[in-house]
């Protein structure tokens, strides 16, 4: 128990503090304070001229359109190409589609196994690729939101953006990352896989490749996408307990920091405390219920001669610390990763929720931009209803918050229930779903329910025994994974433009404060209303009902 | 064109440098300052590679320690769990053989490392108890002292995470491959 606050206090506080001064970095680099850089940077990109709401979207929906098309590209025909030392074999254009749409929307749903479906080239070249630009993809976005809503003249430009996120962000973090983990195991090779006879006489053939870099990006930017197929449980992916640490650490820097370059940007650091402290808040009551969740004993084994003394084992690896497998549940959740450090298929019931409540509500910091931006649309329908309550005019930051702002707000944050229990629905009542379950009843709904909240929250975890490469499952969450992430990106922003265009307000003292604790409860109110009352029922019918019904 | 142009000019800049130099980065680095982790961390003995310090092998002989149970047969290929429920009596019948293999009775029950499977079904290690419960075995297989057996799991076990995860851990081929120094 104490180790286990221990290691929660070192983790969550101790990136918490970290992420105050990369914040403040990011604000300084996207406030232009490079200049040097920004010229290199313009070069590049031609040239860069301020956007507005539409031309900073156009920019961004372009680049990721060829994103998705290299990627497809490449993926598709991957056999022809060189990197390719284990001969993988041309994989079906289902999965490309899924795959390519599941990277470029910085969700890394992976229904395929690395080691055995892609080459090195594919892998490097198409997913780690876009583990950079997605994620800065996401960075870009918020600064643009940001800009708008603190009265700058234009959102910026995103080529200008994307470059500064890539270059100045990213690939710093992700080189120590990387070195930090190359030391500790992470293979880096780019030889094909390794063929070794065992004590006992048997072969054995071990993949392996260039998975230090792949993984480092993987873990800072909220992509999550193993290299290997069982992600950070497979011991050369993360190969011992500071590894671990290493990459629960730098799986929530980056969100965690996005919150304070918000505050930088728009100029109220105690509005981003505030918001910060109800992500956390949050964050920690997850962290708490799963870990007290999972100290429950493996319920198959208690009528069988089996000394339980340290919680469930399925699923999880030993040089990891009992504590990683809820912690990191929830870490990756919370935050859109998805990378796992336990089988989350395997998480007793109602730990199993917890990733689920953290998919759900989506903005518990969130991925790597878009956490603040789904937060963003949360603090809008606060302050308007706290507006209507007391029968005021809804305002947030001087800007007069009305009905058309209301009916986007609505749009981004329904899409996301809709997609999830719609797909669910859809999946659970047919073929589609049902015959690619591995476990029965409740747990065998909560695998779809999963899977359909990770793709629809970018997330990219998954409850892993669902039989998902299948053509169903491959166009339907490649659907959902596109929805889900272009709509509340894009939304938001026509919402900021609509307030950029209005006249601004002073705030006088009849105006909802954003920075007290009023506000706080109110924000808190509005998410767990939206986020989680809707979600309630499929919860009840999934790792709530097989927990009454089979943990004793 | 004003949209097209610039995305295909960072494409190509952030490829060059994402994919390409910050790979032979992080490549460089690691083959020069750690090239046996780099490679996968392979074990040689006597000139042939016997495996992967990090990656589990299946061993079945009651003269060797047995890693915990794999979904995937120990195949470092194809590593997977088993993503049954905890409450599944798919997961009760697996571990039940688990019990059997071990002769485990309510008085003397095994520790639960040894019947639980891994995430990745490639988990090196099982922990002290789960060695120390192995050890009579062993020891009566190879004709040698308990005593010596359990000693030299003892000497083997580290606290994975010092005093963050202080549960003694054994890796299982690096204790067998001592059993094997032992006897030579």
């Amino acid at each position: 128990m104490i180790t286990a606050i221990l290691l929660v206090t070192l983790i969550v506080v101790g990136t918490a503090l970290l992420s105050w001064p990369l914040g403040t970095y990011m604000a300084a680099l996207f406030s232009g304070r490079f200049a040097r850089a920004d010229g290199l940077f313009t070069r590049i990109a031609g040239r860069a001229p301020g956007q507005d709401w539409k031309q900073y979207s156009i920019a961004l929906l372009a680049f990721n359109t060829l994103m998705f098309a290299f990627v497809f590209l490449l993926l598709a025909t991957q056999h022809l190409l060189p990197l390719n030392p284990d001969g993988q074999s041309a994989a079906s254009l289902d999965l490309v589609f899924n795959t390519a749409a599941s990277f470029t929307t910085n969700t890394n749903l992976q229904h395929y196994s690395g080691e055995s479906t892609w080459s090195y080239l594919a892998q490097l070249g198409g997913l780690m690729w876009l583990q950079f630009v997605s994620a800065a993809t996401g960075i870009a976005a918020l600064v643009a939101l940001a800009r708008g809503i603190s009265g700058h003249a234009s959102m910026g430009n995103f080529f200008l953006d994307l470059q500064r996120a890539t270059f100045c962000v990213l690939l710093p973090l992700a080189i120590i990352v990387a070195f930090f983990i190359a030391l500790r195991g992470v293979p880096m090779t780019f030889e094909g896989a390794a063929t070794a006879t065992t004590l006992e006489g048997v072969a054995q053939t071990i993949a392996r490749g260039p998975a230090a870099a792949f993984v480092a990006i993987k873990q800072l930017g909220t992509n999550g996408g193993g290299f290997f197929g069982p992600n950070s449980t497979h011991p050369l992916e993360n190969p011992d307990f500071w590894s671990n640490g290493f990459s629960m650490i730098s799986i929530i820097l980056i969100p965690m920091a996005c919150v304070w370059m918000f505050g930088r940007i728009i100029g109220r650091m105690k509005h981003a405390g505030v918001i910060f402290a109800v992500m956390m808040m949050f964050l920690m009551l997850k962290i708490g219920g799963s870990i007290a969740f999972e100290t429950a004993p493996t319920q198959a084994f208690m009528n069988l001669p089996v000394m339980q003394d340290v919680g469930n084992l399925e699923g999880k690896e030993l040089r990891l610390g009992a504590v990683t497998g809820p912690l990191w549940a929830v870490l990756t959740t919370s935050t859109s990763n998805g990378s796992v450090g336990a089988m989350h298929d395997s998480l007793n019931p109602l730990t199993g929720l917890m990733p689920m409540v953290g998919m759900w509500l989506n903005a518990t910091f969130g991925g790597v931009g878009v956490g603040m931006i789904n937060m963003f649309l949360y603090i809008v329908v606060a302050v308007f209803i706290a507006g209507m309550m007391v029968g005021r005019t809804p305002e947030y930051l001087g800007h007069k918050v009305e009905g058309g702002e209301m009916r986007l707000a609505i749009l981004a944050l329904f899409s996301h229930a809709v997609l999830i229990l719609g797909g669910t629905a859809i999946f659970a009542a047919t073929v589609w779903g049902q015959e690619t379950l591995n476990n029965v009843g409740a747990h065998g709904f909560s695998e779809i329910l999963y899977e359909f909240s990770s793709a629809g929250a970018n997330n990219g975890s998954g409850f892993e025994g669902l039989g998902d490469n299948t053509v169903p499952w491959n166009i339907a969450t490649g659907l959902v994974m596109l929805i889900g992430r272009y709509l509340p990106i894009i939304v938001p922003l026509a919402m900021v433009g609509s307030l950029m265009a209005k006249k601004r307000r002073a705030e006088s003292a009849g105006t909802l404060s954003v920075e007290g604790g009023t506000f706080g409860t109110m924000l808190v109110i509005t998410i767990l209303i939206f986020g989680a009352l809707t979600f309630f029922p499929a919860a009840a019918l999934g790792p709530i009902a097989e927990h009454v019904s089979l943990m004793r | 064109m004003t949209y097209l142009l610039p995305s295909v000019r960072l494409w190509l800049v952030t490829f060059l440098v994402c994919v390409v130099g910050y790979a032979a980065l992080v490549f460089g680095f690691a083959q020069a300052f750690v090239p046996h982790q780099a490679n996968g961390s392979m074990i040689e003995m006597n000139g042939r590679v016997v495996g992967s310090e990090l990656v589990a092998q299946d061993f079945s002989t009651p003269g060797y320690f047995w890693p915990r149970p794999s979904a995937a047969d120990y195949d470092a290929m194809g590593a997977a769990g088993s993503n049954l429920s905890p409450t599944s009596e798919d997961l009760t019948a697996r571990a039940a053989e688990a019990v059997a293999r071990y002769g485990a009775t309510a008085a003397n029950p095994v520790p639960a490392d040894l019947v639980a499977a891994s995430g990745g079904g490639l988990d090196p290690h099982i922990s002290l108890a789960g060695a120390l419960y192995q050890a009579g075995r062993v020891a009566a297989a190879r004709g040698i002292d308990e005593a010596q057996v359990r000693q030299l799991a003892q000497s083997t076990a580290v606290a994975p995470g010092g005093i963050f995860a202080p549960e003694p851990i054994v890796n299982v081929l690096e204790l067998n491959l001592a059993l094997d120094r032992l006897a030579e």
